[in-house]
């Protein structure tokens, strides 16, 4: 009934106006995603640190009013850049691709780190961004430190596809309302990170359960990625941290 | 090719009612098609995630249904299924694009299940049962029907799991300190995967045995 030339020709045409249609719709929305990328960046950022009422309409003010310092540092912990001024969107930390950073971190060659600083109610806050990998796909956040780069003072997580109501809950309040009070180094400044551990925290050692927080019911290997993120990102902060004293 | 037929029509007769409704109960395509059960596993531990894949399902039935309901005639139907597939993949891309240009927000919270619908075998089992021979009108509200159909299951079993799995509804706390204090404990079953078969069973079991029409011979 219909022959293979008009089979072809069907498929073909077929093709590529929906190529057309998707790729015209991926182009003429890239801006407005792009500026939807960089204002839920700022909203972390900012969420981390423990600043409320941020919505996707003032983060751009608030960030720019919170934000005093946008800091690059390199693989001995040395400072690259440290931008100052107003937009702080424009700022080389901004931009870093943390992903890219991080491989070359794993393949031993030379990576820029990114660091926010924040002044909240006189207080100096350092925002480290974080990225990993979950079970279906990257994880990401942000942990906020005190000034000491010592004790927590917040934390936000986002992912791309983990499983609902299970991995998922990482983006939630009450996983993230474990975090803050832990410390990331022990009593003698040696750096630990923060781990998940299966089973309560209460049942741990007590000079332990200050790194360590509850894993997620079901959402085992997203929690165990939570924790290989935060002590592969937080320790290429180290020698920063301890070069600042 | 539809006009006239829609003239002698109306809109909403009984036929095109019974389009609609029929999935709900007696042609479900969850408990009586036994369509779409992976992603009824995968999204119905908490209610929200089950309601907004409901919504995202009955646009995609629909609007894949009158595409192709529109296309039909000119369908070489040696390459039918590709067709459907590049249908339904193309405007589930639009809308998951869409949503992250102007709704980041509901973007953020639906994250992978706009792609999981591409996976959703209820789509193409309508595209291919009811679209490929059926008029436009009539399509789309098939799609919407069978949509119903599904969210409604969706959130049953969702309702369940999160009721007896987190103790919540929607999120919020339904359940009262007090059951803690007395020794109730959350069901950890409810929340895995398998609880949602289960449940999907039962809803099965209950709607068989208050329509026998539905219980096969033998």
């Amino acid at each position: 009934m219909y022959s293979n030339a008009y089979i072809f020709r069907y498929a073909g045409i077929m093709v590529i106006l929906v190529a057309a249609i998707l790729s015209s719709a991926a182009m003429f929305l890239k801006p407005y995603q792009e500026r939807n990328d960089a204002v839920d960046k700022m909203q972390s950022i900012l969420a981390a640190a423990g600043i409320e009422d941020v919505t996707s309409a003032n983060a751009i003010e608030l960030f720019n009013e919170y934000v005093t310092d946008m800091i690059v540092i390199n693989e001995k912990g040395e400072v690259v850049d440290d931008y100052t001024a107003a937009n702080k969107e424009n700022s080389k930390a901004f931009k870093i691709n943390l992903k890219e950073q991080l491989f070359n971190k794993a393949n031993n060659k030379p990576y820029e780190l990114a660091l926010y600083i924040i002044q909240k109610d006189g207080q100096k806050i350092n925002i480290v961004p974080l990225r990993g990998v979950g079970l279906w796909g990257p994880i990401w956040g942000n942990i906020a430190l005190k000034d000491d780069f010592k004790t927590v003072v917040g934390v936000t997580f986002g992912h791309k596809s983990e499983t609902p109501g299970l991995g998922a809950e990482i983006a939630q309040k009450p996983f993230q309302s474990e975090f803050p009070g832990k410390t990331i180094f022990d009593e003698s400044g040696k750096f630990v990170s923060i781990g998940v551990v299966k089973g309560g925290i209460k049942n741990l050692p007590a000079d332990l359960q200050s790194h360590k927080v509850d894993a997620i019911s079901g959402g085992t290997i997203t929690s165990s990625g939570v924790s290989e993120m935060l002590q592969n990102v937080l320790e290429s902060y180290v020698p920063y941290i301890q070069k600042r004293g | 090719m539809s006009t006239e037929k829609q003239e002698r029509e109306p809109l909403f007769s009984a036929k095109n009612r019974k389009l609609l409704t029929s999935p709900i109960n007696l042609n479900n395509p969850i408990t009586v098609q036994v369509l779409g059960i992976c992603s009824a596993l995968a999204v119905t531990a908490k209610i929200k995630p089950a309601f907004v894949m409901a919504l995202s399902v009955i646009v995609v039935t629909a609007f894949s249904n009158l595409i192709i309901s529109l296309l039909r005639n000119g369908i070489p139907p040696r390459i039918r299924i590709i067709v459907q597939l590049v249908v339904i993949a193309a405007l589930v891309i639009v809308v998951d694009q869409l949503l992250k240009a102007f709704v980041y927000d509901v973007s953020k919270q639906l994250s992978v299940f706009v792609g999981l619908i591409i996976t959703n075998c209820i789509i193409m089992g309508r595209l291919e049962a009811f679209a490929m021979g059926n008029k436009p009108w009539p399509s789309f509200l098939d799609g919407i029907g069978n949509g119903l159909g599904y969210g409604m299951i969706l959130l049953m079993v969702g309702f369940t799991r999160e009721l007896f799995g987190s103790g919540t509804i929607w999120g919020f706390h339904v359940i009262p300190e007090s059951f803690y204090e007395l020794g109730y404990r959350n069901n950890g079953f409810m929340i895995l995967p398998p609880m949602a078969l289960i449940l999907v069973g039962i809803i099965i079991w209950i709607q068989r045995s208050r329509n026998p029409e539905l219980v096969e011979e033998n």
